[in-house]
């Protein structure tokens, strides 16, 4: 066991790898490293509740608290190099700080548009970034967004909700493709025309012009459209220039082994920045970008830095947030070959994945406020275990969906004979 | 304020087993739970870390879990289980009488 740990990054992963760590009972020093200064804040909300209140302050505040109280320091600067050799992370101006191990948290940045005068385009990754779209985006304003995946969708939801006549522009056929199955996304872009987002397919952006005070983005067979403000959401790049330049193995992402550890066994990686081997997947290498996988990695880098030799299993899951409209999805849908559809008496659509093998690879829906939560968890559950869901009853709304994913016969027997209970 | 009363919620059938429903009162909001051994307990209606709602969300044993964050409490007792769930829920008493489960609310 390491006897100073060091964690570069004060992100969702980095700082629940540090309270894990104190958790687990590990009582020599830890130092969070980063170098934003509103640090550390939950990033979730920034592209949700926190762009749309114009007076809310950076979400997740008793992070630090936390942190404080757990004996974790947190230090703000910028680390310039990992010497492996000496075992010390150095900083801008020649500070340095020695580790026995280290847990690489740097998360992943925003893409740059690619275009001529893609400069122009605002991004949304931090809490300055917030600051300033909030700044922008005033009623009234003319928006365009670049990118119909989760974060531009949000970001439109939040700008029309904000009184902003918004335009999206994706380049694909439809909104979020290879993210979600289609049924899904129609259900969240005929939201946003309710809410008279404007959004257009098919549209492939070749630049952005100032045009006096307000931009023209350039789109390619078609005409131009004028905006004040112009926004990007056009994907997020890992941050592994440090790992690269320390000579760490790095492709999609810094590549981790299935405890987390790079190809340096001081040193490990977790959260949007690493490219780790799935079990489910077939040890497919996948690299993911959500809360949900920066928690459960940073739990599991934690054990892992403390000699932990259990390989990671969850199983991804990731929600988005549409006006009053959630969606949700468990474990990987491009793994399905066959998908079953469940219509709940309400009218919600339960999409579930079937690799050919029977098992449940992906469940997906989307409902009002989190009625589709406990579905979706019941989900990630049966993914966990390898269950393989008869497709008849995963298509039946009258089968209780518990039973059928965790084929929980007990569970199935004591709702039947609950007329003979009574206390 | 209401006055601390017990309040009729449902019939003891209207809650599966290992099942959560909430239900209402004096515009406040609660969870009624339903334990795989068939017993009753009550907590808030909201987790303590960011509001979402606990009929919301998965019962797993005597365990709650947030829909939101996967917080988790222990329902019978109301114990936050660890990060984000760091506040206690409230609880409150349960019985049963004639086939009908009451809450009693302080």
């Amino acid at each position: 066991m390491g006897r100073r740990i060091v964690v570069i990054g004060g992100g969702e992963c980095g700082t629940r790898a540090a309270l894990a760590l104190r958790a687990c009972g590990f009582d020599g020093p830890i130092s969070v490293v980063d170098s934003d200064p509103f640090a550390p804040y939950e990033r979730p909300p920034l592209s949700k509740a926190a762009l749309g209140d114009a007076t809310a302050g950076p979400p997740g505040g008793g992070v630090l608290g936390s942190l404080r109280s757990a004996s974790i320091e947190f230090v703000y600067g910028r680390i310039e190099a990992i010497d492996r050799r000496a075992g010390r992370v150095l900083f801008e101006g020649r500070r340095e700080m020695s580790y026995d191990r280290l847990l690489i948290a740097t998360g992943a940045r925003a893409s740059s548009l690619s275009v001529p005068g893609g400069e122009h385009a605002l991004r949304l990754r931090t809490w300055q970034d917030v600051l300033r779209l909030r700044d922008q985006l005033q009623p009234g304003m003319t928006a365009v967004v670049i990118g119909g995946g989760f974060l531009g969708l949000e970001i439109a939801a939040c700008a029309a909700l904000r009184g902003c006549s918004v335009t999206v522009l994706e380049q694909a056929f439809h909104v979020l493709e290879r993210l979600v199955p289609a049924s899904i996304a129609s259900v969240v872009a005929a939201r946003h025309r309710r809410e008279r987002v404007d959004i257009r397919c098919g549209a492939r952006v070749a630049a952005v012009r100032r045009a006096g005070r307000r931009f023209a983005v350039e789109v390619h067979d078609s005409d131009a459209f004028v905006a004040d403000v112009v926004i990007a959401a056009v994907g997020a790049r890992p941050n592994t220039d440090l790992a690269g330049a320390a000579g760490l193995r790095t492709e999609a992402g810094i590549v981790v082994d299935s405890r987390f550890a790079t190809s340096d066994g001081a040193i490990f990686a977790a959260g949007d920045c690493c490219s780790f081997p799935l079990p489910f997947a077939d040890c497919a290498r996948l690299r993911l970008e959500s809360w949900r996988n920066a928690v459960d990695q940073g739990d599991a880098a934690a054990l892992a830095l403390l000699g932990a030799s259990r390989p990671y299993t969850a199983v991804p899951w990731f929600w988005s947030d549409q006006y009053d409209l959630t969606l949700q999805i468990a474990g990987v849908p491009s793994l399905g070959a066959r998908e079953v559809l469940r219509v709940r008496e309400d009218g919600v659509e339960i999409r579930f994945d079937l690799a050919s093998d029977g098992r449940l690879v992906s469940a997906s829906a989307i409902g009002e406020g989190d009625s589709v939560a406990k579905d979706i968890r019941l989900a990630v559950l049966a993914i966990g275990r390898g269950s393989c869901p008869s497709s008849v009853d995963l298509a039946d709304p009258a089968r209780p969906l518990r039973a059928v994913l965790l084929n929980d016969g007990a569970h199935a027997r004591r709702n039947d004979e609950a007329q003979r209970i009574r206390r | 304020m209401s006055a601390s009363t017990w309040i009729a919620v449902c019939a003891v059938d209207d809650v599966e087993f290992e099942d959560v429903v909430p239900f209402d009162h004096a515009g406040g909001d609660y969870a009624l739970y339903r334990a795989p051994d068939g017993s009753f307990y009550a907590t808030e209606g909201h987790c303590t870390h960011e509001r979402a709602r606990l009929c919301d969300g998965l019962v797993m044993g005597s365990i709650i879990e947030c829909p939101r964050h996967n917080g988790r409490f222990d329902y019978r007792t109301g114990e936050a289980k660890g990060a984000p769930a760091i506040i206690d829920l409230r609880t409150y008493r349960t019985r049963v009488d004639d086939g009908t489960v009451y809450v009693f609310i302080d």
